[in-house]
């Protein structure tokens, strides 16, 4: 940001240019309401971008500001959908009941787990994740008297929203829902990473040796962030599942960890718009070369990735903010 | 009880392990020396497969002689890539690196799909690897002994080259200490475009030999990843020796796991890698 | 004077006609969903050559409409997508019937989609049971798994095994399988001496095969999925010295498809399977579609093409027994209890259940000429579902 240099030796007033809203920031969250009137069609599609931008952004916070990097993050986001699902299962079919619920369980999850991941690094990290990942999604296999196995769990009765508003075919509830509950998340992340708290993490996540030194507990600011993180990807899979009505391995599985982390990658981690850019494009990009060339799809969004890397580095978001930054001329 | 069946199953175990070492030591070499992560390692080995079966298949050639050209067909490849693309990103985030791999292998699986067809490839192997033999009273696959001769030549002639050769001490002096090394003058970027050449080689002749034991289709390149990136992690990064033990031990517990309890299915592969990892950071052999 | 008034008498019947002439000119869109990409993507294209050659050999005229196909890839397992698909299908593409659904977990999401939507589904692969129940709207022209499991467990009682050992992959479509072959054959007097389930994700087979051979058993039944899995299986038992002659090795038809048979090669012969369809069943009706299929796609088809190619048959049924109306209600009274002669055999669709009664072969592998075949060594006939019968 282009603060002068006086202002930025004040923690809490660079904190708090930080916090500002930028106006493309407000004309974002006012453009998100556009498919409701220009593509009322896509709402359906519009609400599982929301939901993958709201799982992409739990990872930016583990990736992008505390530098952890998780092959494994699926896991909290499954846990959340199968919560919610049995939950509606068993007769408390109100979603926000589910919504309740849900990041409970996958922030218990994050805790237990973040002892584990705060003590490693690297590709030992990468792998570890990875593999409590794929641990998980066998569990869940065999557990087939509680997921209902690989055909999905069967049973799940999601009720209409605060006892009115139905989830039908059209998505208008869909869309509604899950733009509301990202938006609020948004709100609360921005305000903590925009907080000493947040600033403690781009700290640990530069050298997580040295902030124990400024007094900054490394173990504990990642274990906390970590149950954070683990919490929302937990709402973004109840979301899913309200919104479906359907819960199956693949909220677990490895394929979906890897393609959050690309989304996020795509738009850029450690902002905390980059999830969100990322979902959209990623999404709209796989369902509109799906709809062209369904069989080879695969090989565009290769190239759209590998355009997106030589051109653009640290993400799209990255890559703009450094065009930005040229095109002002070079001010620091 | 006899021994003949389960020593039968500890060398089938023993031939995977070949199989994931041959697949996955080019990964391991490289990454610990330029620290560059190249998702895209198993695309090689697809492309390995796929010679071999164009070769044998449409020009009638026989089993042997294509491995090489697998070898090769990989390694070339892998220089195009390495000289067009990769090379710019040496210095970049190891997140760009793994956008560009990860994005290159979409195309690749959806390149062979376009080529080859989705179908599963047969691969026509000479009468004299198939069926089995016995050996010391136990009943041994004829590809599996081909395989597991292959894997030990193949990791003595790396040793070798990398004990008593300039290049290997170059590249083993590259992957202890990047930095020494270039104040030492070795232009490490050169060697390693060597080293990733040789690595993806590697890589191709493993997928050409996997076809036989696990099959070929476009989505080799995703299947495969997750197991090299294990035996690479357990193993250690850099680490040729790290990467053989790894590999064996996977092989092997697997298969004793899946004789033993048949129960833990799948579960096994990865409570070892977790349990290697925990004990020991970086890797069995790892250095850093 | 004579003209102006034979002009308005024309365009006054042209006004009259025009109606009857857009009712003619209207169209049925199906909405086609199947796993086109990823690791289903070959059986996918099967089904969808099944519904293209179809459509060129009859026409895509029906009762005076249009048939429109809009296909949807799902990518694999994702039900979440699968019923975005759906529900993008019937809002946005305004379909009048579903179709494709080749993997169970989408089917069963797609079904709850097709139930609210009051959609004709056709059902052309999934093979689980449960899944017909799920919307009343839909029929299945593929095969169940349970019906094939139940049928070998008791054709093997009845050719003579007395002990069977199952080996069958680790998850719902398995497990089904291994329950329906071990009621069955137990039910028919005989005994299960062991079973075994594998990973979904299994590579190497040696470890279970020399499990199986530990205990000699007389038989084995095995179900893993298509693709790669049944030539390594096969291979592993050639391996192991697991001889198909001495043991009787029984599977499901996908086991022993035609690229699984080729990739095994030699060490196939002997196996025994149970299953619906394969292209080189003897019926003339099948080898015209045989050579047809070979001659527009320049490959054989399999039990992926013909679901496609009946399911476009009972759809094409329907419309003309409803006389070309196309909500739910009348195409899904129209399509129960159709009966037809298909590629496989005889065809029906159970007035009550809405599930496929067909026949199923037992076929073994056998050197014919220069290669491999399934050859049909039994024939059990009018076959439905277990699950189904019981329950309603």
């Amino acid at each position: 940001m282009t603060a002068s240099a006086g202002a930025t030796l004040e923690p809490n007033s660079h904190l708090k240019a930080r916090a500002q809203w930028h106006p493309l920031e407000i004309a974002f969250w006012l453009s998100t309401l556009l498919p409701f009137v220009l593509f009322p069609h896509h709402l359906v599609l519009a609400s599982q971008i929301a939901i993958t931008a709201l799982f992409a952004l739990s990872l930016d916070l583990i990736l992008g500001y505390a530098g952890i990097v998780s092959l494994g993050h699926a896991a909290f986001f499954g846990l959340g959908a199968y919560t919610a699902g049995i939950v509606s299962k068993y007769g408390w079919t109100e979603p926000l009941l589910g919504l309740l619920i849900a990041p409970a369980v996958a922030g218990l999850a994050g805790y237990a787990s973040s002892f584990i991941i705060a003590r490693f690094s690297h590709l030992t990290l990468i792998m570890i994740t990875l593999g409590l990942g794929v641990l998980l999604h066998e569990a869940a296999n065999r557990a087939e008297w509680l997921t209902g196995g690989s055909d999905g769990l069967q049973g799940v009765r999601i009720g209409p929203l605060l006892g009115t508003f139905r989830f039908d075919l059209y998505g208008y509830t869909a869309y509604a829902y899950s733009l509301t509950v990202l938006f609020l998340v948004f709100l609360l992340m921005r305000r903590l990473i925009n907080s000493p708290f947040g600033l403690a993490l781009r700290g640990i996540r530069e050298n997580r040796t040295r902030m124990p030194a400024i007094g900054a507990p490394s173990h504990a600011h990642i274990r906390k962030i970590y149950t954070i993180a683990a919490m929302i990807a937990g709402i973004a899979g109840a979301v899913l599942a309200h919104t479906t009505s359907t819960v199956s391995l693949g909220v677990l599985d490895f394929q979906r960890s890897a393609e959050v982390l690309i989304i996020l990658v795509l738009g850029g981690a450690g902002r905390i718009y980059g999830g969100l850019v990322g979902a959209i494009i990623f999404m709209v990009a796989r369902d509109q070369f799906s709809g062209i060339a369904p069989q080879y799809w695969y090989f565009w969004i290769g190239a759209l990735l590998v355009t997106v890397v030589m051109l653009l580095p640290n993400g799209i978001l990255g890559g703009a903010a450094a065009l930005t930054r040229r095109w002002r001329g070079l001010t620091p | 009880m006899t021994l003949g069946p389960i020593l039968g199953v500890l060398f089938d175990g023993f031939a995977y392990g070949m199989l994931l070492f041959l697949l996955s030591v080019g990964l391991s070499v490289t990454l610990g020396m330029m620290n560059f992560v190249n998702l895209a390692h198993c695309a090689f080995a697809m492309l390995g497969g796929y010679v071999t079966v164009t070769l044998t298949r449409t020009f009638g050639w026989p089993f042997l002689a294509t491995l090489p050209l697998a070898f090769l067909a990989a390694a070339v490849a892998s220089v195009a890539f390495e000289r067009t693309l990769y090379r710019r990103l040496y210095r970049a985030a190891e997140l760009d690196q793994v956008l560009l791999t990860i994005g290159l292998t979409f195309m690749s699986v959806a390149a062979a799909a376009y080529f080859f067809g989705t179908v599963v490839q047969p691969v026509e192997t000479p009468s004299y690897l198939r069926g089995s033999i016995d050996i010391m009273g136990m009943t041994v696959g004829r590809y599996r002994l081909f395989l597991v001769v292959t894997g030990l030549l193949v990791a003595l002639l790396l040793l070798l080259t990398l004990d008593s050769t300039r290049f290997g001490a170059t590249v083993r002096a590259a992957v202890d200490n990047q930095r020494m090394a270039r104040g030492l003058g070795i232009n490490v970027e050169s060697w390693f475009a060597v080293t990733f050449a040789l690595g993806s080689g590697l890589a191709g002749l493993g997928g050409a030999l996997a076809i036989e034991i696990v099959g070929l289709d476009p989505h080799f390149a995703f299947t495969y990843l997750v197991y090299v990136l294990i035996v690479v992690s357990v193993g250690g990064l850099g680490s040729i020796s790290g990467s053989f033990a790894a590999a064996v031990v996977i092989g092997i517990s697997d298969m004793i796991g899946k004789y033993y309890f048949p129960a833990l299915g799948s579960f096994l592969i990865y409570l070892v890698m977790v349990a290697v990892l925990m004990w020991r950071p970086t890797g069995l052999f790892g250095r850093r | 004077m004579h003209r102006r008034l034979m002009l308005q008498a024309a365009a006054a019947l042209a006004l009259l006609t025009a109606p009857a002439a857009s009712w003619a000119q209207g169209t049925v869109k199906i909405g086609v969903i199947l796993p086109l990409s990823g690791q289903f993507a070959d059986l996918a294209t099967q089904m969808d050559n099944g519904i293209k050659l179809y459509m060129k050999q009859k026409g895509d005229t029906v009762a005076g409409k249009k048939i429109e196909i809009i296909r949807k890839d799902s990518g694999g397992v994702a039900p979440d997508v699968a019923t975005r698909l759906a529900q993008e299908l019937i809002t946005r593409d305004n379909v009048d019937i579903l179709a494709g659904l080749l993997l169970s977990p989408n089917a069963i999401a797609v079904s709850k989609v097709s139930a609210e939507g009051k959609k004709f589904t056709v059902i052309m692969n999934a093979a689980t049971t449960v899944i017909i129940t799920m919307s009343p709207y839909s029929v299945r022209t593929s095969m169940t798994l349970p019906s094939v499991a139940s049928t070998a467990g008791a054709w093997a009682y009845k050719s003579g095994i007395r002990k069977a050992y199952t080996m069958v992959s680790d998850f719902a479509p398995g497990k089904d399988a291994e329950a329906a072959f071990q009621e069955a054959f137990k039910a028919a007097g005989g005994e299960i001496i062991g079973s075994v389930r594998m990973p979904v994700a299994n590579p190497d087979f040696s470890a279970f095969v020399q499990r199986a051979k530990d205990l000699n058993p007389e038989s084995i039944f095995i179900f893993v999925p298509g693709g790669a899995q049944p030539a390594a299986l096969g291979k592993a038992f050639a391996e192991r010295g697991v001889d198909p002659a001495k043991i009787k090795i029984i599977g499901t038809g996908e086991v022993v498809d035609e690229s699984s048979v080729k990739n095994m090669g030699d060490a196939a012969v002997g196996i025994m399977s149970v299953w619906h369809y394969d292209y080189n069943d003897a019926s003339a009706m099948n080898k015209e579609f045989v050579a047809a299929y070979n001659a527009e796609f320049k490959r054989n088809p399999d039990f992926g093409s013909v679901g496609g190619y009946d399911g476009m048959h009972v759809i094409y049924e329907a419309l003309k027994k409803a006389g070309g109306k196309t909500d739910g209600d009348s195409l899904i009274a129209a399509a129960k209890g159709v009966s037809f002669e298909s590629p496989r055999g005889p065809l029906q669709i159970d007035a009550e259940t809405r599930d496929i009664v067909q026949n199923l072969y037992v076929r073994q592998v056998r050197k014919v000429g220069d290669g491999l075949r399934n050859v049909v060594v039994d024939t059990v006939e009018k076959v439905k579902d277990p699950g189904s019968a019981g329950k309603k």
